[in-house]
C-alpha cells in the first residue's frame, strides 16, 4: 500500500521558482503520468518525490509516512532514469542485483528475483553482458528490470521511453504498462510526449510553469481541459480558439455565428473546440481553405477564420480544394469556453 | 597532398627531436652502463649492487614510495570528492591546492628545511611556547627517522596537488546519473563511493598513480635538503656516483635501474587498473 502525497511542496532555485505550492495526491497502485514541456518543474518534482531533491518548502508523504527528511534508499522507491543510468563497470545481472545486494539479501533471494525479473524484461539470455554491449532499447529494459527486482513502493521513470526511436517506443510502451499494472506498484512517470501520456496514465497531471493546471483522467483532460493552456498543449493538432463577443445573456457570437454559452459578466470570452468536432456543412463558422494535409484515416484542413488559423479534421473523402469557402459547424456539446484573463474554463 | 599522410608529416618534428635529444642520449647511457673500456660487461651493476650504501639506498627509496603514495592517494582522494561536490569557488580551491605544484622540488625541500632546521620555525615555536629547552636536532644524522618523516611530510605538501587535479578531472567525467541511481538504489555515501566513483575512476588512477610512483622513484631535492647523506635514495647516488666518484659508468647504471623500476610499476598498474573496453563509460 503506497498512497502518495505531495501536500504544498515549492522548490526554488535561486531567483528562480521551479515549482510553486504543489498538491497532489496519488492513489495506491495508480500510474500518474506528470504531462509538461521542457522547465515546467515535472522533473524536479519526480526529483523530489525521490528524495533527489529536497522541497523548499512543503512535505511529502508515501504510504501514510512522511518521507522529506529521509534520503532516497528509506522512501520504498526505485527509478528509472532518462539515460537509464546502468552501470558501465558492472554485468547486467549485477546492475539488477545492485539495490538487493545493498538491502543484504541472500544469494538465493538475489538470483531468484534477477532472473525472474530479466525474464520480464525479456533480457535472460544478456546477464552477462556489459552496458556496452548493449542496444538502447536493452539498456532501458535493464534499467526497468533494476527497478522492478527491488519490489518496490513506487517506481519513479524519468522520460524512460524518450531516448528510444519512434517504433521501440511504441512497443516498450505497451510493454511497460503491462509489467507496470502486473507488478501492482504506485508509479509516477515524467513525459513531454502526450501520446505517451494519454496512453499510459491512470491519471494525468498537465504541469504547466511549475503548477499543475490540471489533474484528470486521459479522457477528461482531453474533453474537458480545466484551463486554455490544457487544451492548446494537448491533441494533436490542438484545440482551436476564437474571440466571442456577448451576443446576449448566455448567447455569444463567434466569427458571425450566434452560439448559446455561459452567462458571465464579461463582454468578451473564449470559444474553443477540437479540430474533429466540426463538420463542414451548409452552416457554421466562414473558413477559407489554406492548406490540405491528407492523412490517410483523415484529412486535416488548416483554414483561416476571422483571419486567424483554424484546424478541421475532415473525413478523407471530403472533397475540398485550396481557396475554397467552407462553412464548419462545431458540434455542440463539444464546444468549450474559456476565461481570457484567468485562461480557466467557464 | 594527400590528407591521411598530414598528421604524421606534422608529427614529424617532434619526433625527431624526441629522437635525437631522447632516445640517442638515452641510447649512449645505456651503452655506457653495460661496458667498460669498450667491452660489455655487467661490472657497473655489479659495483653499483656492491656498493656498502646499496641496500638502504633501494630500502630508502621503494619505503618512501610505499609510506608516501598511498597516504597521497587517500588525501588526493578525499580532497578531489570534495572539491567536486563544491558548488561555488571550486576553481579558487583548486588553484590553493595546487600552490605547491608551481614550487620546484629542491625549493620545497629549503622551505620545509626552515621548518625542521635547528634554528627553524618548528623549533622556535617550541621554546617560545616553553615546551623544550633548548632546539631539538630534528635532522641530525642520529635521527633517522625524523628525517624520513619530514621527507615524507615535504611530499605530501608538494606532489598530492597533481594527483587530486587529475582525479578532479576525471570525477567531473563521470555522469552524475549512476550516483543518483546508487542513492536511489540504496548505496550509503561510503558504498558510492566504493561501487561506484572507484571503479568508474580507474582510468583518472591509473593515469595519478603512475605518474606518482614514477616522481617517487626520481625522488632527489627533496632528500638532499633535508637529510643530505643521511637519508640516501636511488636518484642521490646516481648523483654520487657521476658528480662525486666521476665514474659515469655506474651512474648510467644506477640511472637504467631506476628506470626498470618505473617501467616495472606502470606495467603493474596499466594492467591492475586497466578497464576492459566493453565495462567503459
Amino acid at each position: 500500500m503506497a498512497e502518495i502525497a505531495i501536500k504544498g511542496v515549492a522548490k526554488r532555485f535561486g531567483g528562480f521558482t521551479a515549482l510553486h505550492q504543489v498538491d497532489l495526491t496519488i492513489a495506491d497502485q495508480e500510474f500518474m503520468v506528470l504531462l509538461g514541456a521542457s522547465g515546467c518543474g515535472k522533473t524536479t518534482l519526480l526529483r523530489i518525490v525521490a528524495g533527489l531533491e529536497t522541497p523548499s518548502q512543503g512535505e511529502m508523504w508515501i504510504g501514510g509516512r512522511r518521507v522529506d527528511h529521509l534520503p532516497p534508499r528509506d522512501r520504498g522507491i526505485a527509478m528509472v532514469f532518462q539515460n537509464y543510468a546502468v552501470f558501465p563497470h558492472l554485468t547486467v545481472f549485477e546492475n539488477i542485483a545492485f539495490g538487493l545486494r545493498m538491502k543484504k539479501l541472500p544469494q538465493q533471494e538475489v538470483e531468484r528475483r534477477v532472473n525472474r525479473t530479466a525474464e520480464l524484461m525479456h533480457i535472460e539470455q544478456l546477464l552477462k553482458r556489459y552496458s556496452g554491449q548493449l542496444s538502447g532499447g536493452q539498456r532501458q529494459r535493464v534499467a526497468v528490470a533494476r527497478a522492478l527486482a527491488m519490489e518496490p513502493d513506487v517506481i519513479l521513470m524519468d522520460e524512460p521511453l524518450s531516448n528510444l526511436d519512434a517504433l521501440l517506443r511504441l512497443e516498450m510502451r505497451a510493454e511497460l504498462k503491462g509489467v507496470l499494472a502486473a507488478s501492482k506498484t504506485t508509479t509516477i512517470y515524467v513525459t513531454h510526449d502526450q501520446v505517451e501520456a494519454m496512453s499510459l496514465a491512470d491519471r494525468i497531471a498537465v504541469m504547466h510553469q511549475g503548477r499543475i493546471v490540471q489533474a484528470a483522467s486521459p479522457v477528461e483532460v482531453y474533453r474537458n481541459p480545466a484551463a486554455r493552456f490544457v487544451g492548446s498543449f494537448i491533441g494533436n493538432p490542438p484545440m482551436n480558439f476564437l474571440p466571442a463577443a456577448k451576443a446576449a445573456n448566455g448567447s455569444w457570437s463567434v466569427a458571425g455565428l450566434t452560439l448559446p454559452g455561459p452567462k458571465s459578466d464579461r463582454q468578451a470570452i473564449e470559444f474553443a473546440i477540437r479540430p474533429e468536432d466540426v463538420e463542414a456543412g451548409e452552416a457554421g463558422l466562414p473558413a477559407i481553405v489554406r492548406v490540405i494535409e491528407p492523412l490517410g484515416p483523415h484529412t486535416l484542413v488548416t483554414c483561416d477564420v476571422e483571419g486567424g488559423l483554424f484546424r478541421a479534421v475532415l473525413e478523407s473523402s471530403a472533397t475540398v480544394a485550396v481557396g475554397d469557402r467552407l462553412r464548419l459547424a462545431p458540434k455542440p456539446e463539444r464546444i468549450r469556453w474559456f476565461d481570457p484573463e484567468t485562461t480557466h474554463a467557464i | 597532398m594527400n590528407g591521411k599522410a598530414l598528421p604524421y608529416l606534422l608529427l614529424m618534428p617532434a619526433t625527431l627531436f624526441l629522437c635525437v635529444f631522447f632516445l640517442y642520449p638515452f641510447a649512449l647511457v645505456a651503452f655506457e652502463a653495460f661496458t667498460r673500456d669498450g667491452a660489455f660487461t655487467l661490472d657497473n651493476f655489479r659495483t653499483m649492487a656492491g656498493s656498502w650504501k646499496f641496500p638502504a639506498t633501494v630500502r630508502n627509496t621503494l619505503l618512501l614510495a610505499a609510506i608516501v603514495v598511498p597516504i597521497q592517494l587517500a588525501m588526493a582522494l578525499l580532497m578531489a570528492s570534495v572539491v567536486s561536490r563544491l558548488e561555488t569557488g571550486r576553481s579558487a580551491a583548486l588553484y590553493i591546492f595546487a600552490i605547491p605544484l608551481g614550487i620546484s622540488d629542491l625549493a620545497a625541500g629549503l622551505i620545509w628545511l626552515a621548518i625542521f632546521d635547528q634554528s627553524g620555525f618548528l623549533n622556535t615555536l617550541l621554546s617560545d611556547l616553553g615546551i623544550v629547552d633548548r632546539p631539538i636536532m630534528f635532522l641530525g644524522y642520529q635521527s633517522k627517522l625524523s628525517i624520513f618523516i619530514a621527507v615524507v611530510l615535504a611530499e605530501i605538501w608538494r606532489a598530492t596537488a597533481i594527483m587530486m587535479v587529475i582525479l578532479v578531472a576525471g570525477m567531473g567525467l563521470i555522469p552524475r546519473e549512476y550516483h543518483e541511481a546508487a542513492e536511489v538504489f540504496g548505496a550509503s555515501p561510503w558504498k558510492r563511493f566504493v561501487r561506484i566513483t572507484l571503479p568508474l575512476l580507474r582510468p583518472s588512477l591509473q593515469t595519478a598513480i603512475i605518474l606518482r610512483v614514477i616522481l617517487a622513484f626520481e625522488v632527489f631535492a627533496v632528500v638532499a635538503a633535508l637529510g643530505g647523506t643521511n637519508l640516501p635514495v636511488l636518484m642521490g647516488e646516481t648523483f654520487n656516483w657521476q658528480f662525486t666518484l666521476q665514474d659515469r659508468n655506474v651512474a648510467a647504471a644506477s640511472a637504467l635501474l631506476i628506470l626498470a623500476i618505473s617501467i616495472g610499476f606502470t606495467l603493474l598498474f596499466l594492467r591492475v587498473l586497466r578497464v576492459p573496453r566493453e565495462a567503459r563509460i
